[in-house]
């Protein structure tokens, strides 16, 4: 492995508050040196400038669907699509098929990873068996053999005292239980947000009330058993609002929206396009502006994608009978780059914060920081360059983008993985 | 004037003029079906599928009818002789359709959007002959042109809907036309069957039928679906009559010439009593008859005109 | 498109004193009024079949029944131009066993003639059916004629005649012009 040398970047690495136009190089995948002017005698030279050279991205929700669903996704595709897209390393859900409950699937998860993988995958083990609900999956046995965190996600964990012992169990292990956050009696057959459009289009509601009420729930459990708890996909103001009271409380929780989640609401279903139908639903202008503003002022620690693959034949149905999903690795980091950095809502540093550095944190992980000594998990992006979403041109398997077409701002050029050059000028290797 | 769009999938596409338009010419439509010859050769050689995805008698033989007498042929695709019943998707059944030269589709589905769906797969123009909890464009225009005949304008009218808002096309799509042609509407229900956000389609909201009875104009009783009552939406059926079910008393209270009004099938006893269903008020069998000079309407202006001159 | 008037062809007296004549002359042809009715192509056609109905009344003490026919459902030109705005058929009495007088303003190619005789057939089964017409323009396409024409008028095909009656248009006048763009 040649030794890398990027040049002449701006490199913004908020682990150490650096923001200047330096050198990094990257020596037996490790950062080695960042500091200006740096001269090599042989090493792969990327010139950067005009750039952007930041820790590598992490998503840290995904679906690769594999193993089950290796149509839509796989490993090697869902790598490929995290690096196309400027991430270094994933978090996958386990509602695979065999759900992610055991240590064989994890052993799997990291196998084929390992072999054909282009990223980091960090698996994430189920809360309960066969994700339903009832009895908890060997979390010790999960975490042993590589689980990064526990979610149920897809489902709701809907017994409370199932959810109280899983938080219980996971202080011992000092393990992070990542919240799907749906009331299932609530949100129902429930196929969009609740309120004008969902009355308009005739189409059965999912109301906020869904969400909330379990973040509401798994707050005071949390509080109760001081236990860690990270609310994945959080979509409405009202969620923000109990989230910022819980963490002024002192409860130990995260939590992460969506790119969809931030810049799209529900008037878009007025289309019938199954694109825009997803779980949690898109919702309206004001939660998007709250999701925003809890996004800036901290409440909201982590972007991620939620990037969920279905095969076409699937989405192409009647909206009823369509799966909810949307791919989010390709577009998040050029979506977030335009609708929060472009719109000024959002500095570079804090957008890196929240796909890198914070999801780091949460996971308890070795990366988000490019100071010397770590390891080179480096993401470099064009930040302003115009590209138009072609979904025919993803890495992914699938095109369940609602984003086709769109003019945005941004992309990833160059991205390590542990100090391997994957993504040369916005190509995978 | 033509309507502007080759398909008919809801009211919310049309503007008030092209509802104006639809219903004066069903006024011509109305005749030929008094003769004792109830065709015109208009549509001669024109082929229209009518794929009803959902049971229907009612609708799917109006609009049959509605294309015979306009000397179309008409093509029935149901649910379960077709291939849809063995797991054929809608996609395949839209290139199956487009093949065979079809000049329009009627269709029904229970999923709401689906002839949205269908309309952007296929060439040939679409009619929604109710989707889900949508919308059922026909009939509310079938339902504006009883109104219509009857107490000869709609603009000015107060109109009273009463039942299971939330699950009802047809009472959606009426509140989208009665509105656009500047009747007001006030939808009456227990607040399990009032949807969220019903009031931003214009209309207003009672749960208190009595007080709503007295200015009506119009009333319209919904048919209750009687598996509802299992969904916790309402406790009893017996219940529900006691609230909201047009009895005689109450239809002792309407004004003069209200009109009684339902899309049928209707549940006598429940949402509306035999004796007041039978009242002559009540038009409910108008609308069937008008039903057919509607629908013949629509075809005529989606697939009787042609480029050119 | 725009009507240009070149002349006026006919004024009021001369459309009453053509009308006065046709009257004249279907009551001479049909041997009195019993079995008449007319039935006017709509929409100037009803005005003058209903102007006729009156004289022949006037002369025969007998007005004979007056329908109204709209003939848009039958025309042989749908789906090749945008649908013409359709109106109602009115015609209330049994058109079969009459001897029914077809009224129009302008006879040319003959196709709403064909069209009219249709709707008519589809109402039952006349004895006979005779055509009125104030003007008879030319350029046929159909082997169609009329039994009582007000007048004959060769025309060019870019040329246009209008029927004007007070009951529409608020006059009475035939009038020659063109269409220009």
């Amino acid at each position: 492995m040649p030794d890398v040398l990027i040049r002449g970047g701006r490199v913004i690495n908020p682990a150490n508050k650096t923001d200047a136009v330096l050198d990094v190089l990257v020596e037996d995948g490790k950062v080695k040196m960042v500091k200006k002017d740096i001269s090599v005698k042989s090493a792969d030279v990327i010139d950067a400038s005009g750039l952007i050279v930041c820790p590598g991205l992490i998503d840290m929700h995904v679906h690769l669907r594999e193993p089950g669903r290796e149509d839509e996704e796989t490993i090697a595709s869902g790598t490929r699509a995290a690096v196309k897209g400027g991430f270094t390393a994933v978090a996958c859900m386990p509602n695979t098929d065999p759900v992610v409950d055991n240590a064989s699937v994890i052993e799997l998860i990291l196998e084929r990873a390992q072999n054909e993988g282009v990223a980091h995958v960090l698996p994430v083990g189920a809360i309960t068996k066969g994700l339903k609900g009832e009895e908890l999956s060997e979390m010790g046995e999960l975490i042993r053999v590589g689980a990064v965190a526990f979610s149920d996600d897809g489902n709701s964990v809907m017994n409370a005292e199932v959810m109280r012992r899983a938080l219980e169990y996971s202080v011992m292990l000092d393990a992070l239980i990542i919240v799907h956050a749906e009331d299932m009696n609530l949100s129902g057959r429930g196929q969009m947000n609740e309120g004008f459009y969902s009355t308009l289009l005739g189409l059965k509601g999912v109301p906020v009330a869904a969400e909330e009420i379990m973040i509401a729930r798994d707050m005071i459990l949390a509080e109760m058993i001081e236990a860690r708890v990270h609310i994945t996909h959080v979509s409405t103001a009202g969620s923000v609002r109990l989230i910022r009271q819980a963490k002024e409380r002192g409860v130990r929780v995260t939590c992460e929206a969506t790119p969809h989640h931030l810049v799209l609401t529900e008037a878009l279903l007025e289309s019938y396009d199954t694109n825009y139908k997803v779980n949690p639903p898109l919702r309206t202008e004001v939660d998007v502006l709250a999701l925003r503003e809890g996004l800036k002022e901290g409440t909201i620690d982590a972007i991620a994608s939620d990037h969920a693959p279905h095969a076409l034949h699937e989405k192409e149905r009647e909206f009823d009978y369509a799966p909810f999903g949307i791919v989010g690795l390709e577009t998040t980091l050029p979506l977030m780059l335009t609708e929060l950095v472009e719109s000024g809502e959002l500095s570079y540093t804090q957008l890196i914060e929240k796909l890198s550095c914070n999801p780091a944190r949460i996971l308890g992980l070795e990366a988000g920081s490019l100071s010397v000594g770590s390891p080179a998990n480096v993401t470099v992006f064009d930040p302003k360059v115009k590209v138009k979403v072609d979904v025919s041109s993803f890495e992914s398997k699938s095109r369940n983008s609602p984003l086709s077409g769109w003019e945005l701002i941004g992309m990833a050029k160059y991205v390590l993985v542990d100090g391997k050059l994957v993504l040369r000028d916005g190509r995978v290797a | 004037m033509q309507l502007k769009s080759k398909d008919l999938l809801g009211i919310r596409e049309l503007d008030g003029e092209e509802i104006e338009l639809i219903l004066d010419t069903a006024e011509s439509f109305r005749e030929i079906s008094t003769r004792a010859v109830k065709k015109v050769p208009t549509l001669r050689g024109r082929t229209i599928v009518s794929l009803f995805l959902e049971p229907s008698t009612r609708t799917r033989v109006s609009f049959e009818l509605a294309g015979k007498r306009l000397s179309a042929d008409v093509v029935n695709i149901s649910a379960r002789a077709s291939a849809v019943a063995k797991g054929e998707c809608l996609k395949d059944t839209a290139k199956t359709i487009e093949a065979m030269n079809a000049d329009l589709v009627v269709m029904r589905h229970s999923a709401a959007g689906a002839p949205h769906f269908l309309a952007k797969l296929i060439e040939c123009g679409v009619i929604n002959a109710g989707d889900g909890a949508h919308e059922h464009p026909t009939q509310a225009l079938l339902d504006l042109f009883t109104i219509k005949e009857r107490l000869g304008k709609i603009e000015g009218l107060q109109v009273v809907v009463i039942g299971d808002i939330a699950h009802s096309r047809v009472a959606r799509s009426n509140i989208l036309a009665l509105t656009k042609l500047g009747a007001r509407v006030t939808v009456v229900g227990p607040p399990t069957l009032i949807p969220m956000g019903i009031g931003e389609m214009g209309c207003e909201v009672s749960y208190d039928l009595d007080t709503v009875l007295g200015q009506a104009d119009v009333v319209y009783a919904l048919r209750i679906q009687l598996e509802r009552q299992t969904e916790t939406l309402f406790p009893s059926l017996r219940e529900y009559a006691a609230l909201f079910g047009l009895n005689e008393e109450r239809a002792g209270r309407l004004k003069k010439n209200a009109l009684i009004m339902h899309p049928g099938p209707m549940n006598r006893g429940i949402e509306i009593t035999a004796e007041v269903a039978d009242l002559p008020q009540s038009v409910v069998t108008d609308q069937v008859a008008n039903g057919v000079a509607v629908r013949m309407a629509i075809l005529y202006l989606l697939i009787g005109g042609g480029e050119g001159a | 498109m725009a009507f240009k008037e070149k002349t006026t062809i006919m004024d009021r007296g001369a459309i009453q004193r053509a009308l006065t004549r046709i009257a004249h002359e279907i009551v001479e042809r049909s041997g009195g009024a019993e079995n008449l009715a007319l039935v006017g192509i709509r929409s100037r056609g009803v005005h003058l079949a209903s102007r006729l109905a009156r004289k022949i009344g006037e002369i025969e003490g007998i007005t004979p029944p007056l329908g109204a026919l709209d003939i848009t459902f039958y025309r042989d030109d749908i789906g090749t131009r945008p649908q013409p705005k359709a109106s109602v058929t009115e015609i209330t009495f049994d058109v079969t066993g009459k001897d029914i007088i077809l009224v129009d303003d302008v006879l040319y190619t003959g196709r709403s003639v064909r069209a009219a005789m249709d709707a008519i057939f589809d109402l039952g089964r006349p004895t006979t059916i005779q055509l009125a017409v104030m003007i008879d323009r030319g350029h046929r396409e159909l082997p169609v004629r009329a039994d009582f024409v007000g007048k004959n008028i060769p025309t060019s095909q870019r040329e246009e005649v209008r029927v004007n009656l007070e009951e529409e248009d608020g006059i009475d006048a035939v009038i020659l012009g063109e269409e220009v763009t």
